[in-house]
């Protein structure tokens, strides 16, 4: 699979990036190095080797239902650029 | 919180394993999280820790009936992930607002999506889906259902299928539903859009659109073209969830009684009307108010005419839950059995009830003393009264004795006047009609 210019746009936008023109090839290269690497490893023989999404042999670390005590309301707000409501102010969410 | 590393709060797992059971669902035994990634401003870190391709449960069902008509509900998956801030609005809806408000305080707090089969064919399926789904949820204790709090909550998918047509329309998302009614109404107006758009020659778009309750219509809410491109991964911070059957059996053991059981018993045991069982097992709370009044009670039927009468009547008029009602069950349960037993009749035993009411630390019998309302079932008593009414009404005893059947109405009605209600109407009558004979 080769990354065209077009899926370096794509991914930028759902990342909220901008990409200048003049940079474009050179991404749209990089994509594809990253690619090409990941088709090295496809070559291994994985044959008989359950899909290991986890590479530690750890399972079920949990916490207990137990309330603690967090920031506080005004610390939580301290660090907000805008604040409406008693909450974090943001621009208008649908286009 | 961005930077925040998460842990797994086990009481999840333990719920979601419960609603799966509850809702026949096969619990999956290796469970992993995932991360969905999109921009938007109710989660900071840009991406919601989620489960995608290997949710915890898979494949239940509900039961529900609509019109006296049984159906059966796929569930299709259940999965935990981690709820979002609350978004408010600085307008009257999204659409006219100019800047919104997030509050991330439950963002992070573990949630339950559970997601049904496309089996549902008109609105009141869907609120029956919902009123079934709500009441499961609050038998096994995993949620308090409050939808204007949003502890409970539901988007709906809405498509239409033109006459003949082989597959399910394009699909709008509806969110912002925060009642049953909201649902049911967004669902109709969606239908009326869609059908308008087709007919006009148009096509739907899938997308998600938002309820504006005010002007009772939908809304779109965002272009979805891209959105759906989330990117999942497995979540690199959390570890995999490993459930053994020892886990799942013991979860299984302590199911408490469902809806559905609950219904079966009180039409089998206490003798009710299935539908007025379904009415009193719609939710927890007043299920356990009626095994708590027929515990103190002889009549359990009259019980449930209470409950569903005068009860539910009271409950609507003040707005409030049985939970705030102030007569306690096992009072209740006595005055049931005071009119069963005779002590009082049904219009005195009205006039208890709304003591009851004002004075919730007494009992019925209590009241009954203080008030002076015993019903006089002595038959020499009722006796003397029927003769003076006799003696005073000729023209009634004349028209009785002539076969005019209702002229003894009228009579018990007298007696029952100068008894102050007190009479036993039973024993009034039949000494009314021995004397007359």
């Amino acid at each position: 699979m080769k990354v065209t210019t077009k899926d370096v746009e794509h991914i930028a936008r759902l990342s909220r990036l901008t990409i200048p023109e003049s940079e474009m090839e050179k991404f749209t290269e990089q994509f594809n190095q990253i690619l090409n690497y990941a088709d090295i490893l496809e070559k291994v023989d994985t044959e008989g080797i359950e899909p290991t999404p986890y590479v530690l042999p750890v399972s079920n670390a949990f916490r207990e239902d137990v309330v603690k005590p967090g920031v506080t309301h005004e610390e939580a707000l301290k660090n907000a650029p805008a604040v409406y409501n008693d909450g974090f102010k943001v621009p208008r969410v649908i286009e | 919180m961005p930077g925040a590393l998460p842990v797994l709060n086990k009481q999840v797992v333990e719920f979601a394993i419960r609603t799966g059971l509850a809702l026949n669902c096969d619990i999956q035994k290796f469970n992993k999280f995932d991360r969905k990634n999109y921009f938007y401003p109710d989660l900071a870190k840009n991406y919601q820790i989620s489960q995608f391709d290997q949710p915890i449960c898979l494949g239940g069902h509900i039961d529900i009936e609509v019109d006296g008509v049984p159906k059966r509900l796929g569930i299709t998956r259940i999965h935990m992930e981690e709820d979002a801030g609350k978004l408010n609005h600085s307008g009257a809806t999204i659409s006219t607002s100019d800047f919104s408000s997030v509050d991330y305080n439950r963002a992070g707090v573990p949630l339950l999506e559970i997601v049904s089969e496309p089996d549902m064919r008109s609105a009141e399926e869907a609120r029956a889906y919902m009123e079934q789904l709500k009441a499961v949820l609050e038998y096994i204790d995993v949620c308090d259902c409050k939808m204007q709090e949003g502890s409970l909550r539901c988007d709906a998918n809405i498509s239409i299928m033109p006459e003949g047509a082989k597959e399910f329309g394009t699909r709008a998302e509806i969110k912002n539903l925060n009642s049953f009614r909201a649902l049911v109404r967004a669902i109709e107006y969606e239908v009326e859009r869609q059908k308008a758009i087709l007919e006009d020659g148009g096509h739907v778009v899938q997308e998600t659109r938002t309820w504006d309750e005010a002007n009772g219509v939908t809304l779109s809410m965002r272009s979805k073209e891209e959105a759906h491109d989330y990117r999942y991964f497995p979540e690199p911070d959390l570890v995999p969830v490993e459930i053994d059957d020892a886990w799942i059996e013991r979860v299984r053991a302590e199911l408490p009684e469902l809806p559905a059981q609950r219904l079966q018993r009180l039409v089998e045991k206490h003798g009710l009307p299935k539908y007025d069982a379904s009415l009193i097992v719609a939710t927890k709370a007043m299920a356990d108010y009626f095994d708590a009044a027929c515990a103190n009670s002889k009549d359990d039927k009259g019980v449930s005419n209470w409950i569903l009468g005068d009860v539910s009547a009271y409950l609507n008029a003040e707005n409030i839950t049985i939970n705030e009602f102030p007569v306690k069950p096992e009072n209740l349960g006595e005055l049931v059995t005071l009119t069963k037993d005779g002590v009082l009749s049904s219009k005195l035993a009205k006039k208890v009830f709304a003591e009851m009411l004002k004075n919730s630390d007494k009992t019925p019998k209590q009241l009954v003393k203080e008030l002076g309302l015993e019903q006089v079932s002595d038959e020499g008593a009722i006796a003397a009264i029927v003769d003076e009414v006799l003696a005073e009404n000729p023209q009634s005893v004349a028209d009785y004795k002539a076969g005019k059947d209702k002229a003894i109405g009228f009579l018990v009605g007298q007696v029952m006047k100068k008894s102050r209600g007190k009479a036993n109407p039973g024993m009034v009558n039949k000494l009314l009609k021995e004397k007359m004979q």
